[in-house]
Order: structure tokens, then sequence, then C-alpha cells
């Protein structure tokens, strides 16, 4: 487990370093003064000067990225263009929003999608796994942003049952939570569907093994099969497939704030871009893909720690 | 050889070549009973043809103005409604699948291209240069479509060639890993160390040999990910990062029905028809042929 625990930690290590690079290679890899890029319509000479001695533009490139990422490992990613607070503070603010709301949606929707799942494999056939089945497939299909912008005009505008603009005022819980729900219904929706043909799918392969055939002849009681020998393996494939669609989820909270004016860290980037931030893009985009590398990680040690097998294929 | 060159065609490969034709025949019947694939190809169809044809179908030009008839719900004249300058949802939605038609169709053959190519370099080259390509893939898909394209526009500005850039360099890695995956089975197959033995190069045994037996489960993969794509575009599009107005894109719709969503709500809901239609049908195209050609793959029903 150690060993495995070391590949992954250096795999996902120089994931985050190829990630820094593609960062930082950008500012450079469109002509130009990366100044006055980065800067935008403020480049007055003196704030070019200030940033290009900031960001040591005169060096060669090389030592510009060492720099970069020596400032990044300490965790300074630069100063707001408008307010010239830092960029952690601003995101240390944002972040809160965003990660309530992307949990609430993916807990919803595991809450949801591994029951139905575990029951459409239970019993296949039956009109609960063929609701299921054709539930699952029309919601994968249809873009989140787009489950946002109608769950905004029925919930919030035509029946008025919720909130529609903002994350609700600070300190008040209960308003705080209105705000949240139509979002997270929004991006956990997909995934319901998603869940439940995985596991479905993974359960209906488990129950064929013969491990399963001996715990029946030995007369465990069905559900005790079910839910303490067949879903644990059967959850393994459904935990990858969490991990690695954080980046998806990611996306649809970008499209959810932005569509309920929620003040999180996509909506953040979206503003930063409108008004040239660069500086607040870099950061934003750094956390984000960071985030998602160590969910990913996250994901992927905690199968190894449940299936020896996969230990030892790394 | 012991065959005499005037023996007629063996009867078993006559056998094999009839059980060939019946297990084909078999599939077809199957796609044909099974209401998905009907429905989702009857959906592709009519995306297809609705995109090709719009410029002859749109009962009005998409960007024709029409102030006094401005944001009205569906009517007779319109039945799709206006938007906010008076014109004519429903010509824009068809003009607007033309968009989605050439994003899907230049960014999914692109990154199948490509992904099939350094899929290929990855599963069979060699170790070093194939955990290079492992790792370069990791970093692309570390970052989410959206964030990717926000950062890429920040520093560009909108266009399309923005997003159909991101489409590509988004949707590369899963092409490159599935072909990754084919090639490293075949890698030491006889056929294929025969080709070695007899002195093939590389680009010849990846091109002419391993290619033909990898191209199918990327073709259903390339299925499955045209809805993918079409969202990528519109989700950029509406975001106002993608394709800009005045010209028609789905995601342009939504975006102008997103700001008056408070006077009309009849621009999101036609707005989102088409993409919802368009992005099952093809779900239901790709997973029909998944099951066709790939069974243990299926919804195993």
């Amino acid at each position: 487990m150690l060993n495995y625990l070391l590949k992954r930690l250096g795999l996902a290590a120089l994931v985050v370093m190829a990630v820094l690079l593609l960062l930082f290679s950008m500012l450079h890899m469109i002509p130009g003064n990366p100044a006055i890029l980065a800067l935008g319509t403020r480049a007055t000479p003196e704030a070019i000067a200030a940033y290009s001695e900031r960001m040591h533009l005169d060096e060669p490139v090389l030592t510009q990225f060492i720099f970069f990422l020596g400032n990044a490992v300490q965790g300074d990613l630069g100063n707001d263009v408008f307010s010239n607070r830092p960029v952690t503070a601003v995101i240390g603010e944002r972040i809160g929003f965003t990660l309530a709301l992307i949990c609430t949606g993916m807990g919803w929707a595991v809450l949801l999608g591994v029951p139905l799942g575990c029951l459409a494999a239970v019993r296949p056939g039956t009109w609960i796994d063929r609701i299921t089945g054709v539930f699952s497939v029309g919601m994968i299909a249809v873009p989140s942003f787009l489950v946002s912008i109608w769950a905004l005009l029925l919930f919030s505008l035509h029946l008025r049952w919720l909130p529609a603009i903002g994350a609700g005022e600070p300190g008040d819980l209960s308003d705080q939570l209105s705000h949240l729900i139509l979002p997270a219904f929004a991006i956990g929706l997909g995934w319901v569907g998603y869940l439940a043909r995985m596991v479905r799918a993974s359960m209906l392969e488990v129950m064929g093994e013969p491990y399963i055939r001996s715990a029946r002849a030995f007369g465990l009681k069905p559900r005790r099969i079910v839910l303490g020998y067949a879903l644990r393996v059967a959850i393994l494939p459904t935990i990858t497939l969490i991990g690695m669609g954080f980046g998806g989820l990611i996306s649809s909270a970008v499209f959810a704030e932005i569509i309920f004016s929620r003040p999180g860290v996509g909506k953040m980037i979206f503003d930063a871009v409108s008004d040239r931030n660069f500086p607040i893009v870099q950061g934003g985009v750094l956390v984000a893909t960071g985030f998602y590398i160590l969910v990913v990680l996250f994901s992927d040690l905690l199968i190894a720690w449940l299936d020896p097998r996969v230990r030892a294929s790394l | 050889m012991s065959v005499p060159p005037s023996d007629p065609v063996p009867a078993e490969a006559l056998e094999l070549r009839e059980s060939a034709s019946r297990e084909r025949r078999e599939k077809l019947s199957s796609f044909l009973s099974d209401w998905q694939a009907v429905a989702g190809l009857v959906l592709v169809v009519a995306f297809f043809a609705s995109a090709i044809f719009a410029p002859w179908l749109a009962p009005y030009d998409p960007n024709a103005m029409d102030i006094p008839a401005r944001m009205s719900g569906p009517s007779w004249d319109h039945i799709a409604g206006t938007d906010q300058l008076g014109r004519d949802t429903f010509s824009r939605i068809l003009h607007g699948g033309r968009v989605a038609l050439y994003i899907a169709a230049i960014g999914v053959s692109a990154s199948l291209v490509v992904g099939l190519v350094l899929g290929m370099i990855a599963g069979y080259g060699p170790r070093w240069l194939d955990n290079l390509l492992l790792l370069l893939f990791d970093a692309v898909r570390s970052f989410p479509a959206v964030i990717l394209a926000l950062a890429t526009v920040a520093l560009t500005g909108p266009s399309l060639t923005v997003v159909l850039a991101i489409v590509i360099i988004t949707t590369i890695p899963s092409y490159a890993r599935v072909a990754r995956t084919a090639t490293m089975a075949l890698r030491h197959t006889e056929f294929i160390l025969a080709e070695r033995s007899l002195g093939a190069s590389t680009p010849r045994i990846l091109f002419h040999h391993v290619m033909p037996n990898v191209i199918g489960p990327l073709l259903i993969l390339a299925a499955m990910e045209v809805p993918v794509v079409v969202s990528i575009e519109a989700g950029l599009s509406f975001l106002g990062i993608g394709v800009l107005p005045p010209q028609a894109s789905w995601g342009t719709i939504l975006n102008e029905g997103y700001l008056v969503i408070r006077d009309t709500p009849w621009m999101v809901i036609a707005g989102g028809i088409p993409l919802i239609l368009t992005t099952l049908g093809f779900t239901f195209l790709g997973e029909a042929l998944r099951d066709l050609f790939d069974p243990r793959m299926g919804r195993g029903r």
C-alpha cells in the first residue's frame, strides 16, 4: 500500500507540474508582451514595469517559470489587478460557496442514484429497473446548464418557490440553504441516472460471481449479501467514476454559479475573464484543477485501499 | 501447398460466410426492434437534415429584425416565438444547428484522428513515450472543459476557433486511451509479430494492421462524444465566449433568452429543445451501436 501511495502521489505531483507549465506557457504562447496581455487596458508604463519586475519578465523563460513555480508553491498567486489584494485571499472568500454547491450536488445524486442502481440490479426487468434505465439515459443527455436555466425558469420565476439569485444572507443558514437547493439540484440531476446505471451494471456482474452463490448457499440474508458483499465490490468502478466525474461537476458548477449569480470560484473566474483580471483567472484555474487532481487522487487511493488487486497494477 | 489450385471454395469457408451474413442480418433486425436505437437514428437524421437544409427550411432570414413583433410567444407566424429584436427563433434554431453540426463534424473527426494516432503511438511505442503521453493526457484532463475555455478566452478573446480548439483538446484523451488499450492488446498477437519479423516498418504496421482493428470502438466513442461536443459549444456560446452575436447558435439563443428570462420564457424553452433532442439522439444511437458491436459493454438486458 505504501509503495502504491508513493507512486500515485508522485504521479499527481507530476500532473500538477504539467498543469502549472501549461498555465505558465499560456501567457507566453500568445505573441506580444505578457505584461500588456495580463494587464489589458490598464497597462500604463508604470504598471508594465511593476508587473515585469514582479514576474521577472526580463529573465530567461526558464528562470521565470522557476520563480512562478516557487511563488505558487509558497501560496503566492499574485494580486488582484483592481483591489491589489492577494489572489489567495479573494479565492478563500469564494471557495466555500463552490465546495458547498459541489458537495451537495454530488451528495444527493449519490444518496439517490446508488440505491436506485441496487434496486434495479436486484429486480432486473421490473418497472423500477425500466424507469431507472430510461430516466438515466435521458438525464445524462441533458446538459446541466440547461437544467439550471429551466430550473430557474420553473421553480424561481414561474412557481416562485425558491430564490433565483445569490447565495443568501451571510449568517442566515436557512436562507443560504434555500439558495443552495436549485443549483445543487441542477448539477446533480444528470448524476443520479449516471450513478444508477453504473451501479446497476457492476452489481449485475458481481451478483453472478461464484462467491455470491456461496454466500447464498450458506443461507445469508439477501439484504446482507447485497449490501455487505456485492455492493462492496460493485461500488469500486463507481468510485472511480465519481472521482473522474468531478471535472464535469466543476464545469457544471461554473455554469450554475453564473446562472444563479452565486459568488463562488466559477463566477469569480468568469467575471475576471470579462474584466481581463488575469491573476484572478490564473489563480482560479489553478485552484479548480488542483481540486480536481486531489479528488481523483483521493478516489484512486480509496480504491487501492478497498481493493488489493489495484495496488499491484501500478 | 497440398491444396490443388482447382479446388473449389471449401465447404467450411462457405458455411462461415453464410453464418457471418446471418449474424449481420440478426444484428440489423435486433437494432431495428430496439425503440431507443430507432429513435436515436431518427433524431440524428433529423439533426443532419435540418442543419444542412436550414437555409431552405427556415421561414425567415435568421437575422431579419421585426421590432414591433419582439419577444412574442409561439404563434402561426412564428412557431417558436421571436427574440428581443423580433427575429424568428425557429429560423435561428435551424441556422444554429449548422454551427452545432460544423463544430461536431470538425471537432469529432479531428480529435478522433489525433487521438487515434497518439493512442497507437502510446500503445505501440517505447515505454517512456507511453508514460510521457499518459502524463500529458492526465494533465489535459485535469482541466475541466469550461475552466480551460475560460483561461484561453482570457488571453485570446472569444471566437469559434477557440471553441473548436477546446473541443478538440479536451476530447483527444478519451480517444487516445481507447486506442492505446486496444493497440497494447494487439501488440503481441501473432499477425503483428509476423509482420515485424517480415521487416514491416512501424508506420506500416500501425496504419495497415493495427488501425483497422482499433477504429471500430473509436467510431462508437465518436458517436457518444457528439453530445459532449455539441453541449460544450452551446455552453460556451451561452457564456458569451463562443459563437458571437449576431450569428445564431443554440448557445447564443439561450444566452439572449437568459437575459430576457423575466420577460419571456419562450426563448430559453425553444433554444433548449433542439439541444436536448440532438444529445438524446446521439446518445441513444451510440448506445445501440455499442450494444451491437460490443455486447460485453452494453446495457446487459
